[in-house]
């Protein structure tokens, strides 16, 4: 068993696995049910100002369904925390000191000026928790009253609150980064320029999950009317992805610390997040699918992972695959593959041929007894018949030696690395150097 | 006097009330909506898919299956029917397991087909039970076709005339329509009267008049119906039971199976239809199988299925089989009935068995029984019909017979196989090349 400890700006929890902010961790039952079983931290769910907000009282989620009502996205309509703010705090209070292994980081969202921040900061420091999360994410109901994702799409109020909250406490502060944005980068950067010791992303994205034929309204329906909600779940994972890897692959912000969070569903999910530079990750929508007993497959799955890999601490993955991730023009456009379909294997459905013929580049044949070929001459090794065959392994991109000919264009594979920046087709090409 | 399965003879009320409608329930009870869709799911959506060619009628199977997949399944089943009008009845008697599901990729995959006969009736009854006709007669062509049978050949033509806008009459020498779907299957096939609520369904669409009790030959000839008809379609079926080639076969109790299954049929009471304690089937197609476990419902105490040759020569599909076996049916193969022996009924009956090559081992077996069902296949019977080909009516390209203006399918023709799916398919091409030479 791998060591699962976890240390993220400065606050300790046996696993890198927390409970992002959200109706998991809305008060104490849940969250003592979470730490029993085994949940490595906690944000507890947005505390606001009194008097408290109020949900609505028809359907808060939307969801998106796979086969067998597998839920790949979920959005909602809740609200912060609808409970009284002293509640809350007495709570994270208990909790806090009956499980002090255990990071305790509490979401907050006031208005956007520094007395709120004044007054709610001490309040929290008072209940032992471990950090702060400024929730400058949430795409619905508060950002119309000018919080949450409202000051998250605004790098300089992103900076301003960050400025203010770090002034007024000792606790570590992660700032909650909206994706409904274009650049990820730029409010990272303000939160960095602001003093924050973290960000975490992603919050939710706007979104419509469907819409009622019958009612033409959008769901979830209120009486008649949908308005958007955030959406969250597996679907949103290569969104969140992308945005980590932004962050972390952008030298200026390479030293600030990400919290992973987006559609983390399974130990490898989390690793993945990490890998792309999360230093842990936030899980909601899992825990939402299937309840708190998910952990324990985190936590196994990540650590047999960790041991095959020799890993002895989860800092080790932390970061991994960043170098690798670079502009499509630095890609090596000497790189050569095929397509390569495993008869052995091969079920005969036809997808790929059907994709590759009507579709992409007629680089497979069909014979009349239903075997499927790939024509080398015409394959681009785009990958699209691998991504819609039904039998994993069954059709691979085999590289090409260099040195032999690619039938496709008749020129022989080139063994260096070569890529746009210096393509005689670039009008923009520098000789190489 | 009660019975029970102990009691000699041939003899109805074998078990409780109770179990009769158990015994006789729906083999493949229909799936919900949310069965539905994870089966429609696991549909790969092949190109150029091996279940379509595999299937006679050539439903787009993947096409209707993603129509059920996507919340329409009257969609579906519009797909279906356009192929074969009797696709509610194929969903449920077909050979699936030698058909689409045996050419299902996910059958070499796994093992595990897409469950295509039982969506095919998810979709089909939805449909029906709303009562529903998705087609329409064209403008009235003013030809007039007979149709001989109202069976699946027989009703498919007559519906894909009467949409082409033929005006139809049916002639069937039975008092009900459907031919085997009515009379041939067994119950637990198709339950709640499905093969009649099929063939109302079937005449909504209108210009089919429907002619009871008019036996070909007996009550109608061939050569009075050319005259009054611009086409006759024969599908007529085989309506005499191939003999027994053993001593004693005369005795009583020695019956046809395809009787015994048109009276279990047609029985307002199960309770009421008598079955023998120890009862043998002689045969190895669907009819010996339905034969023989209806025998079994029925609370026979003993039911041996024996037949000439091995398993693997059996007309009956491995489900067949396996269906009869898990029912509690002995099968014995590779023997040939030798003799039945008993004083009038019945009392024993005695095998050869053979070789592969039929020839006897000088070994024999001797099973008590009270009741003995042939069921070694049926024959083509009647006078003045169409040229034949071996001993069934001969056919060029769709159905045409050897006699001007006289179409012919089903069972009757040859070629083929004796399925509902291929006789369907068979009325319904014989209908699109009477069409053709009619408005020609």
């Amino acid at each position: 068993m791998a060591d699962l400890t976890s240390e993220f700006v400065g606050i300790k929890s046996p696993n890198p696995f927390w409970l992002a902010s959200a109706p998991p961790t809305d008060k104490e039952y849940n969250v003592r049910r979470a730490f029993d079983a085994g949940w490595g931290g906690v944000v507890w769910k947005t505390l606001g100002l009194d008097p408290h907000i109020v949900n609505v009282n028809g359907p808060r989620y939307g969801a998106v369904w796979g086969a067998d009502r597998r839920l790949l996205g979920l959005n909602n309509i809740e609200l912060i925390t609808d409970r009284p703010l002293q509640t809350n705090l007495d709570e994270i209070k208990v909790v806090k000191r009956d499980y002090p292994d255990r990071a305790m980081i509490v979401s907050l969202m006031v208005p956007c000026e520094e007395e709120p921040w004044k007054f709610i900061l001490p309040l929290v420091e008072d209940t032992g928790a471990d950090g702060v999360e400024l929730n400058f994410g949430c795409p619905h109901g508060m950002s119309e009253r000018g919080m949450g994702s409202a000051v998250g799409q605004v790098p300089e109020y992103i900076e301003m609150v960050t400025r203010w909250v770090k002034a007024n406490t000792r606790m570590p502060v992660i700032v909650k980064l909206t994706p409904n944005i274009t650049d990820i980068r730029k409010p990272a950067e303000a939160a960095l320029k602001g003093g924050a010791d973290a960000v975490s992303l992603i919050n939710t994205i706007n979104s419509i999950t469907s819409v009622d034929l019958d009612l033409f309204a959008p769901e979830p329906t209120i009486d008649g009317k949908g308005a958007h909600g955030g959406y969250c779940g597996p679907a949103v994972k290569p969104i969140a992805l992308n945005m980590v890897a932004e962050i972390a692959r952008t030298p200026e912000l390479s030293k600030l610390p990400i919290s992973g969070i987006g559609g983390i569903t399974t130990w490898r999910d989390a690793a993945e997040f990490m890998a792309l530079g999360a230093g842990n990750v936030q899980v909601c929508t899992a825990a939402m699918t299937y309840g708190f007993k998910i952990v324990q497959e985190m936590m196994s799955g990540l650590s047999e992972y960790m041991d095959s890999k020799g890993l002895t601490s989860v800092d080790q993955i932390v970061g991994r695959a960043v170098p690798n991730v670079t502009d499509w023009q630095h890609l090596n456009l000497n790189y050569v593959a095929k397509a390569k379909i495993n008869q052995e294997l091969c079920i005969s459905c036809g997808r790929c041929f059907a994709a590759c013929e009507d579709t992409s580049h007629q680089a497979i044949a069909m014979s009349d007894d239903r075997t499927f070929t790939v024509i080398d001459e015409e394959c681009v090794a785009c990958n699209l018949c691998v991504n819609v065959c039904p039998v994993e392994e069954c059709i691979t991109m085999e590289a090409m030696t260099p040195g032999t000919v690619d039938p496709r264009t008749g020129k022989v594979v080139e063994a260096e690395y070569a890529n746009w920046t210096t393509h005689p087709n670039n009008p923009a090409a520098k000789a190489a150097e | 006097m009660s019975s029970d399965a102990f009691t000699p003879g041939i003899v109805p009320g074998r078990m409780a009330a109770e179990a009769y409608a158990e015994h006789f329930s729906d083999l493949h009870p229909r799936l919900d909506d949310h069965e539905a869709l994870v089966a429609a799911d696991r549909c790969y959506f092949c190109h150029d898919a091996p279940c379509i060619t595999a299937c006679p009628t050539d439903i787009d199977i993947p096409l209707f299956i993603r129509q059920i997949a996507t919340g329409t399944p009257d969609a579906a089943a519009k797909t279906i029917l356009s192929q074969n009008i009797m696709g509610g009845m194929c969903a449920r008697v077909c050979p699936t397991e030698q058909l689409c599901e045996e050419a299902c990729v996910r059958e070499m995959a796994e093992g595990k087909p897409v469950l295509i006969g039982q969506l095919q009736r998810y979709a089909t009854d939805h449909l029906q039970e709303q009562g529903l006709h998705p087609f329409e007669r064209a403008a009235p062509t003013g030809k007039s076709a007979a149709v001989v049978g109202a069976g699946p050949a027989g009703l498919s033509c007559a519906h894909r005339l009467a949409m082409l806008g033929h005006e139809v009459v049916v002639y069937d020498a039975r008092p009900k329509a459907g031919g085997l779907n009515e009379y041939g299957i067994a119950t637990y096939k198709t339950v709640d009267g499905y093969a009649q609520a099929e063939v109302d369904w079937l005449l909504k669409i209108g210009g089919i008049s429907m002619e009871y009790g008019k036996a070909l030959g007996v009550d109608v000839t061939l050569q009075s119906l050319r005259e009054t008809h611009d086409a006759v379609f024969l599908g007529i079926g085989l309506g005499g039971v191939n003999a027994l080639g053993a001593e004693g076969a005369d005795k009583d109790g020695v019956l046809d199976a395809v009787d015994f299954i048109a009276d279990l049929r047609q029985a307002q009471d199960l309770a009421q239809v008598p079955v023998g304690r120890d009862v043998v089937v002689i045969g190895g197609g669907m009819t010996a199988v339905d034969a023989a476990v209806q025998a079994k419902l029925l609370g026979a105490l003993n039911v041996t299925l024996v037949y000439r040759r091995g398993r693997d020569r059996m007309n009956a599909s491995v489900f067949e089989q396996d269906l009869a076996a898990r029912k509690g049916v002995r099968i014995v193969t590779h023997a040939v009935p030798k003799a039945v022996i008993g004083n009038g009924a019945v009392r024993e009956i005695e095998f050869d068995y053979v070789d592969d090559a039929m020839q006897p081992t000088g070994q024999t077996l001797r099973l008590a029984a009270d009741q003995v069902f042939r069921a070694i296949g049926q024959t083509l019977v009647g006078d003045g019909l169409p040229e034949l080909d071996g001993r069934k009516i001969k056919i060029t390209g769709a159905g045409r017979t050897s006699v001007a203006g006289v179409w012919a399918g089903g069972d009757c023709a040859a070629g083929g196989d004796d399925l509902t799916v291929t006789a369907v398919a068979e009325g319904r091409d014989a209908a699109m090349d009477i069409h053709a030479t009619l408005t020609a």
